[in-house]
């Protein structure tokens, strides 16, 4: 690791005063579980690590305008045992368990999931975001097994995040706040595919922290995670699904989906989500709204599986939502 | 002379009995120190440097901007200009600095210039490999093309397994200090005994100059036999640094991709039998890769040796890969998964139950009636009649369920093995032995040992290892240290009680060979109440102690130690076809198996082997990228090893009995640990009616095997 | 020379327990103190600086750079070398220690990060004449070959009985999700939480 100046302020204002205008003046330190990692393999090599975990009030799940507000330093852990998210929100209890360590469980916090970097290999092993060598892509005719099945221009990696896909779903926004003042975004509108290495895979400032997260309620719409994991041990999942299914007597009036680990964003399946409006949730039409969400799937040379596998989750999810065994 | 048979298995009181390992609480309480807790004061951290290329010519290096670095005391270059590296990982300098992040630092500012080679690290496609392949030769027995006219059924398979590592989890490496004169060396090895004379020739110093101790090891496998380079670089650094203690372990990323592996494995396979199963004809093209120097070679077909008619070809790799090491078993498991899949292919296509394949053939195998034995009871364990069913036929639904077998054999014996038993006249008794304990109880199993040959209770007993100024005991590997030092810790003991009878027979007046050590007393054989405790006997020593050896000599290993062994692994697994996910249900393990000295940490042992094949079958390889040349899942995270919740339910049974009590004590390490990945690999064919032809059995695989080129299109 | 004074100090400082009787107000003091030391916003480093730690109950004091993890503070410098490092990533468990009450991986925090906090580690369990009851579970189970990954899967099944007095078996396994072994210990893991889980009870 290279050695870097670290601070540990109280308030908000404070930690955004340290940060700096570009990637390399400061890292932001939350759980620590992907950022250590990062900075002993010299992935990331701050000269300050900005700890927001003393900012008052980045730590407490509250009510708010019917739905929840989740600081952004609140623990998987915690969040996981909120009464108010195990009543109101089984998809992300569900993407929670997806996460098998409770050592992970307690020292990540909901602000790392959504801003850790991709677990590629390549970015990992320093060939950057794009995994990139002499100006050809390492991932295309290499080890692409667990890469993307929804690339998006030159960007092949996976987003990491377990809870994103399922907050997306819920329609979640983000907090933001840096040194041009607060500001809000949705979710859905936070992670981007970089176009080169050095841009970064979500919608972030250097000199911004993400504060808050917002979910609006449920509003009586079912909702579940269904995760397709090699392991039970601690393992990145395959793919996941999260959907939200607002239902009317026994059809579907609204319905989001969207898949996890298979694109360098969490990628919503619009389509299949308007055809199942006005149909029941059945196996079939499950199979059907996976098959559909997985149409434009544009799989590498080693990972058509997960072509699959993401149809499977969200088929499963719909069943799971509708109370349908799996 | 005092005769060494051990005690009949009705009359023993120690021996085979479960105690819990004598430094079980030191290890659970996080007290036991591993040579990688030693923290000296004044102690240096060193860090390798590695090569990020697999194949590449050193032009330049220089240390000047790293040697300038804060707390930078020692700078040793590997590979000096000129060199030329073969693997990614491969040593290039060592820096050593008064703090773990400082040496990193240095070691990160060092220059090296490399002028990049090709490489070739990928083996899956032989035909690619070009002179990196060299043939062994082809080796006929029998009429090969008679043996499959004869057959009813032929079928022909390819099969692969993949690179894996040992990933201990104490890294290679070691504490040490080169002190004028003396060499310190705490190393973490399988090789006490061994590895100071292994340093001093790298060092070119006498062996009598290297001390070497170690009291605990943090796995090894068959990856931590030698002194290694950094070893050597190690105690050169503390020499430059006037004895100061220099440690160094390798970073997981290191320990993953320079410390040793086990070959893979590539076969194409035809096999032929008749209609009730005996095999008829065999035919195998293999290749295998073990790094740079090439790979091992699979004893093809496994077990089933004596088979008639057979041809074999075999072709080792070289590719940019950091080397082999023996690991647990050399080249059995990849033999035992190869030929077992082969047979249960060929025995699906027969349409016959493969414990019917199996029971045929155990005829050409070197033990029959064992084998036979182990499938029965297996069989039962598993409850085979209920749970199996003919390939394919797992019943409607996404959940398959399916059952497999695998096969193992191995030799065993003990290594050379020297031990000093000492009585003191307070009636403790010491033992010495440059052992280790790799984890299997070591340290308890001589305790046992000794227990029961002098009648006196564990707590009497010390038990010293882990340093070369004991006696010699060869190093832990194949299985033969149980044999090695229940052997020379037996001989010691009755050695030294033997002296002490020859003070006692006057005052009970009959003649030693009359007395028995029993209960903590000396008494006549027949006649117990004419007795002298075991204290009063051990007060006659007076001032001095009775000092005994005993050796285990592996040319006349005598009726204590046995070898030969084999035993039967079954699993139960359940697939999801739309996902390929396997689920283990239960491994059962029939391990035959001579005098066990503690049933409970043999039964470790092998449970701890069915987890490994596990990992095995389904998670572990290393991945090789074959632009960059390096391992891209050189860490915990996707160099994958099972869970707690993976494993499903284990099953273990020791063929303890009367018969196999008379044969000796026999090794079980590798035996266990051979079987289990061709069972889980025949549970997942059984379940979803396709062989899923490569291991780890991963859900790409099972999907590809079910829809092939479909995957695409299916979804 | 300047590095040797680095040494020095060092070795010094891994000797900084606080010592004597009526430790435990002083204590207490010393470490309410060292919360208060780290002023917010206050930058510090990249230069070493000296910390207290609370590591099982104990203030000790210790010199560190930023960049040090605790893991590495307790092993390289506190003498507390029951934690393990061996993937060093957040992956394997071997370094597991209890903070604030929680299971956490003592290779992913920085020993900065740690101070004000309640740090347990498997040294605590034989503490003052007293052993938890998961020490003995494990012998008794044989739920241990070489024993790297042990000490950690101790604390990580301490962390869980904890917060589970009453666990099932499948609670066990997924309570000891965050932790590897080679050798293949499992089986006897579980039996030996399970058996600790009633001794506990008792």
């Amino acid at each position: 690791m290279q050695n870097f100046e670290y601070a540990n302020p109280g308030t908000l204002a404070e930690a955004t005063a340290l940060l700096g205008s570009t990637w390399s003046d400061a890292a932001i330190l939350a759980g620590g579980t992907d950022l250590l990692s990062l900075m002993k393999d010299y992935r990331m090599t701050p000269k300050r690590v900005v700890n927001i975990k003393s900012i008052k009030g980045l730590d407490k799940v509250a009510k708010s305008g019917g739905g929840l507000a989740v600081g952004a330093a609140v623990t998987v852990d915690d969040f996981m045992e909120n009464p108010a998210v195990r009543s109101e929100y089984p998809s992300l209890v569900q993407a929670a368990h997806g996460i098998t360590s409770p050592q992970i469980r307690n020292m990540g916090t909901l602000g790392g999931d959504l801003c850790q970097r991709p677990r590629c290999w390549y970015f990992r092993n320093g060939h950057g975001l794009l995994g990139m060598a002499n100006g050809k892509s390492l991932i295309d005719g290499g080890e692409n097994r667990y890469h993307a099945i929804f690339p998006q221009g030159a960007a092949k990696f996976v987003s990491a995040s377990s809870f994103a896909p399922a907050l997306i779903a819920l329609g979640a926004k983000l907090k933001i706040s840096g040194k041009g003042g607060p500001r809000e975004i949705a979710l859905a509108d936070f992670f981007v595919a970089p176009k080169s290495d050095t841009d970064r895979e979500i919608a972030l400032k250097p000199d911004e922290i993400v504060t808050e997260i917002m979910i609006p309620s449920a509003g009586g719409a079912k909702n579940a995670t269904y995760e397709v994991r090699h392991r039970d041990a601690l393992d990145w999942p395959l793919a996941t699904a999260s959907v939200v299914v607002k239902m009317k007597g026994n059809t579907v009036s609204s319905a989001r989906i969207v898949m996890g680990h298979v694109g360098p964003t969490p990628v919503s399946a619009d389509k299949a989500a308007a055809w199942l409006v006005g149909k029941a949730i059945t196996a079939e039409t499950a199979e059907a709204a996976g098959k559909a969400a997985v149409e434009s799937a544009m799989p590498l040379s080693q990972n058509a599986y997960k072509v699959q596998l993401a149809k499977v989750a969200v088929k499963r999810a719909l069943m799971m939502a509708a109370g349908l065994s799996v | 002379m005092a005769t060494y048979t051990w005690p009949d298995m009705k009359n023993r009181k120690v021996i085979g009995q479960r105690l819990s390992r004598l430094d079980g609480i030191e290890k659970s309480s996080g007290k036991a120190k591993y040579s990688s807790d030693l923290m000296p004061d004044g102690l240096l951290h060193a860090v390798l440097l590695s090569s990020p290329h697999a194949h590449a010519i050193v032009r330049s290096i220089d240390t000047g901007a790293a040697e300038k670095m804060p707390g930078v005391k020692s700078i040793r270059v590997v590979a000096k200009a000129g060199t030329e590296v073969q693997w990614a990982g491969a040593e290039i300098a060592y820096v050593a600095a008064t703090s773990e992040p400082a040496a990193r630092d240095a070691a990160r500012a060092i220059q090296v210039n490399y002028e990049v080679m090709p490489h070739f690290v990928k083996e899956d496609q032989i035909a690619r490999a070009g002179n990196r392949a060299k043939a062994a030769g082809e080796q006929v027995t029998g009429d090969v093309d008679q043996g499959f006219k004869d057959a009813a059924a032929i079928t022909e398979g390819e099969y692969a397994i993949p690179v894996i590592t040992h990933c201990c989890l104490e890294p290679h490496g070691q504490m040490i200090e080169w002190k004028g004169e003396q060499i310190n060396f705490y190393p973490s090895t399988q090789n006490v005994s061994g590895i100071g004379g292994d340093l001093a020739r790298s060092l070119n110093v006498p062996a009598s100059q290297i001390k070497v101790h170690m009291d605990h090891i943090g796995g090894g496998f068959g990856s931590k036999f030698p002194s290694d380079n950094w070893g050597k670089e190690c105690a050169n650094m503390s020499k430059d640094a006037g004895g100061a203690p220099v440690r160094m372990y390798l970073d997981r990323a290191q320990e993953l991709t320079i410390a040793g592996v086990r070959p893979s494995h590539f076969a194409k396979i035809k096999v032929g039998a008749k209609a009730d199963g005996t095999l008829t004809a065999w035919e195998s093209t293999s290749w295998s890769t073990g790094g740079f120097t090439g790979g091992g070679m699979a004893p093809l077909p496994y077990v089933f040796t004596n088979m008639p008619n057979k041809r074999l070809n075999h072709t080792a790799v070289s590719i940019n890969g950091g080397g082999a090491r023996a690991w647990r078993a050399p080249n059995h498991p990849q033999a035992s998964f190869l030929t077992c899949a082969a047979l249960e292919d060929l025995a699906a296509k027969l349409n016959l139950d493969p414990i019917e394949v199996f029971s045929k053939n155990v005829q050409f195998t070197p033990r029959a009636e064992t084998y036979i034995r182990q499938l029965k009871r297996a069989a039962v364990m598993i409850d085979w009649q209920k749970n199996w069913h003919p390939r394919g036929k797992g019943g409607n639904g996404s959940l398959k369920r399916g059952l497999g077998i695998g096969i193992a054999t191995w030799g065993g014996l003990g290594h050379a093995s020297r031990c000093l038993a000492k009585i003191n006249a307070d009636g403790t008794v010491e033992i010495m032995m440059g052992t280790q304990d790799l984890g299997t109880g070591t340290r308890t199993c001589i305790a046992q040992v000794v227990s029961e040959t002098l009648g006196v209770p564990m707590n009497m007993v010390v038990v010293r290892i882990g340093d070369n100024s004991y006696p010699a005991s060869g190093a832990s590997g194949g299985s033969t240290t149980i044999g090695g030092i229940s052997a020379s810790s037996r001989k010691a003991a009755v050695e030294a009680l033997d002296q002490l009878l020859d003070l006692v027979a006057p005052q009970l007046g009959v003649p030693k060979d009359q007395l028995q050590a029993v209960d903590s007393r000396i008494s006549v054989k027949g006649n117990p109440d004419k007795a002298i405790s075991w204290k009063a006997a051990c007060q006659k020593l007076g001032p001095k102690s009775i000092e005994a050896t005993g050796e285990n000599n592996p040319k006349q290993p005598g009726g204590l130690i046995n070898q030969g062994v084999g035993g039967i692994q079954m699993a139960d697994v359940t697939v999801d076809i739309e996902t390929g996910v396997v689920r283990m249900n239960k491994m059962v393990a029939v391990q035959d198996c001579g005098l066990i000295v503690n049933p409970k940490l043999a039964e470790s042992q092998v449970n701890g082997a069915c987890i490994m094949s596990i990992c095995a079958a389904l998670m572990e390889e290393r991945i090789m990228d074959s632009v960059t040349g390096r391992v891209l899942n050189a860490d915990m995270e996707f160099y994958k090893l099972a869970g707690v919740k993976d494993i499903g339910e284990i099953q273990v049974e020791m063929e303890i009995d009367e018969v196999n009590d008379k044969r000796g004590v026999i090794g079980l390490g590798e035996p266990c640990a051979v079987g289990g990945v061709a069972a889980i690999a025949n549970a997942v064919a059984n379940a979803i009616g396709v062989r899923v032809p490569s291991v780890p059995v991963t859900p790409d695989r099972v999907l590809s095997a079910l829809y092939g080129n479909r995957m695409e299109r299916m979804a | 020379m300047s590095d040797h004074q680095d040494l020095k100090k060092q070795s010094v400082s891994r000797r900084g327990f606080v010592q004597g009787a009526g430790a435990v107000t002083g204590a207490a003091a010393l470490l309410e103190q060292e919360a208060q030391a780290q002023p917010a916003g206050k930058v510090m480093g990249p230069a070493a600086m000296t910390i207290t730690l609370n590591v099982n109950g104990k203030p000790l004091k210790v010199s560190v750079e930023p960049r040090e993890t605790l893991l590495d503070t307790l092993r390289h410098k506190l003498e507390h070398t029951g934690a393990k490092r061996v993937c060093d990533r957040g992956t394997c468990g071997a370094c597991t220690v209890i903070v604030n009450n929680k299971v956490s991986y003592a290779c992913s925090m920085l020993a900065l990060d740690a101070v004000g906090k309640k740090i347990q580690t498997i040294e605590s369990l034989t503490a003052n004449g007293k052993t938890h009851p998961i020490v003995p579970a494990f012998n008794n189970n044989d739920a241990q070959q070489c024993g790297y990954c042990t000490p950690g899967f101790v604390m990580a099944a301490k962390g869980f009985l904890d917060r589970n007095p009453n666990p099932t078996y499948e609670q066990v396994k997924d309570g000891l999700g965050g932790n590897l072994c080679r050798c293949g210990t499992y089986v006897g893991v579980r039996q030996a939480v399970l058996e600790a889980a009633k001794k506990l009870k008792a």
